[in-house]
């Protein structure tokens, strides 16, 4: 048997595009493989949920686990990588801050389903057929996983030794995490790894001068002006709010950064962060023209949370409040 | 209080050269109003990170009021402008994640006006009063449920 280091990779509520971010790093697969044992890869190899409950506890040494916990399944995989992992990353945006996923939060369980299932245009359910995680077959009982309540991040669901933030992260810092590990040269538990800890803005080529904006647009509305910063040209670009690490990838080819890296350093809440930046670029004294200017920040929450709504102050309490009527739910059965 | 039973904990960030100064004028000239607003003293209304209102919330505060120098009497210049920016913008935030935007309230208030104080509080008392309780579930406003109300 090798001694190589033993390597999981998992997808929870994710896109795929984390993993294709892996195989980004090119001809570097290689020296993954080389370097760890693959002992968990579902979406390249043959692996089963039972290869991995089989396992001895800690005994994968390092796991990158994507996607956020959306459903029973999401959340039970969660918890049995970390019994199994010695160390438990939570790779990408989706698994750090809920990601994409995460913005199903501005609705309830309810409202979805059935703007999905009664309400949307496309749909003809005059019986009112909503999935069920239960039915019975002629052949048996088919199981389904339980949607829940919220979608949340992974470290809101199990303990997790560091975090790889970006949608998807970018190869050259998943590279550095790799070495990191083979060389053991990791940082105290609790860190984000691949990635600054200054903010885009530091990685953007753009100039930079004063930010006071009369009108906020669309990227759509205008053709940039190249050499200067987007958002002193009333685009909302999340750069001024964001962890660099990604290379600014998006301003480079002149598109507004939205904030897939996270926070930076020290900072609670990435929305509320960026939405007092572009409050205070509000170039007027008085209310209604303010007012009127504010007007072009069309999605705020979706703007400001696209990557991190599970993480901001205002979910976590109102998870916090799910999980406890559910525990009471619990305790009464 | 309100018919409800309700008393409402409201978080207040006041500037300390105007609002602060003139809540405790209120005090020393013995005006009567609730005990509902936790006053927490801050330099300037700019100071207040919509972040710190978040936070005020999510820790269990049913509303926040902020209350600064009257627009052009800001001790740093600007600072009360900014926070007037901000809080517009603060106000459609907390629509969007199903939060009653009346739970926040922007106010100017000045050292020697110790009796609008004492209506502020008033009015806010009253109007989380009103609302009662913070209602987590029902942030996040259902497409179903957006329909009904
Ligand atoms: S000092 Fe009072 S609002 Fe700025």
């Amino acid at each position: 048997m090798s001694e190589k280091p033993k390597l999981a990779l998992y997808w929870a509520a994710s896109c795929g595009g984390c993993e294709i971010a892996v195989l980004d790093l090119s001809e570097k697969i290689l020296d993954v493989a080389n370097a760890f044992d693959i002992v968990f890869w579902p979406v390249a190899m043959d692996f089963k949920t039972k290869d991995v409950e089989a396992m001895e506890d800690k005994s994968i040494d390092v796991c990158l686990f994507n996607g956020a916990i959306r459903t029973s399944d999401n959340e039970y995989m969660a918890k049995l990588l970390r019994q199994k992992s010695k160390v438990l990353v939570a790779f990408g945006s989706c698994s750090y801050g809920g990601g994409i996923p995460a913005l199903a939060n501005l609705k309830t369980l309810r409202g979805i389903m059935e703007r999905v299932y009664l309400e949307s245009p496309s749909t003809v359910n005059p019986e009112k057929i909503f999935p069920k995680t239960h039915y019975q077959v002629p052949e048996g009982e088919i199981e389904l996983p339980e949607l829940y309540e919220d979608v949340r991040t992974l470290p809101q669901t199990v303990d997790v030794e560091y975090f790889v933030p970006g949608c998807a992260p970018n190869p050259d810092r998943i590279w550095d995490v790799v070495q990191a590990v083979v060389s053991g040269a990791l940082p105290p538990a609790g860190s984000v790894v691949g990635a600054f800890e200054k903010t885009v803005c530091d990685e953007c080529h753009f100039n930079k001068e004063e930010k006071k904006v009369k009108k906020f647009v669309r990227p759509h509305q205008v053709i940039p002006d190249t050499n200067r910063c987007l958002l002193e040209q009333g685009i909302l670009c999340l750069g001024v709010a964001t962890r660099g690490g990604c290379g600014a990838k998006c301003t480079n080819v002149n598109m507004p950064c939205r904030g897939c890296y996270g926070p930076a350093e020290g900072v609670a809440d990435q929305g509320a962060k960026f939405l007092s930046a572009v409050a205070s670029m509000v170039d007027s004294q008085d209310e209604a023209e303010i007012k009127e200017i504010l007007k072009g920040v069309v999605d705020p929450v979706g703007t400001a949370y696209r990557f991190h709504l599970a993480a901001s102050l205002l979910h976590k309490a109102r998870s916090q409040e799910i999980a406890g009527e559910k525990a009471l739910a619990a305790a009464k059965h | 209080m309100s018919d409800n039973g309700f008393e409402p904990q409201i978080v207040g960030f006041l500037c300390r050269w105007c609002t602060y100064t003139g809540a405790d004028l209120a005090g020393t000239s013995r005006i009567k109003y609730p005990p509902n607003v936790i006053p927490i003293k801050v330099m300037c209304s700019g100071r207040v990170d919509p972040s710190f209102v978040l936070k005020a919330l999510a820790d269990g505060a049913d509303g926040v009021l902020i209350s600064g120098c009257h627009p052009g009497d800001c001790h740093y210049s600007s600072g009360n402008y900014n926070a007037l920016k901000r809080f517009h913008l603060l106000q459609s935030t907390l629509e969007q994640f199903g939060i009653e935007k009346e739970r926040v309230k922007l106010t100017w208030v000045s050292a020697s006006e110790g009796d609008l104080f004492a209506s502020v509080v008033k009015d806010i008392t009253a109007t989380v009063s009103e609302l009662g309780p913070l209602n987590w579930k029902s942030v996040a406003s259902g497409v179903g449920e957006e329909k009904a109300s």
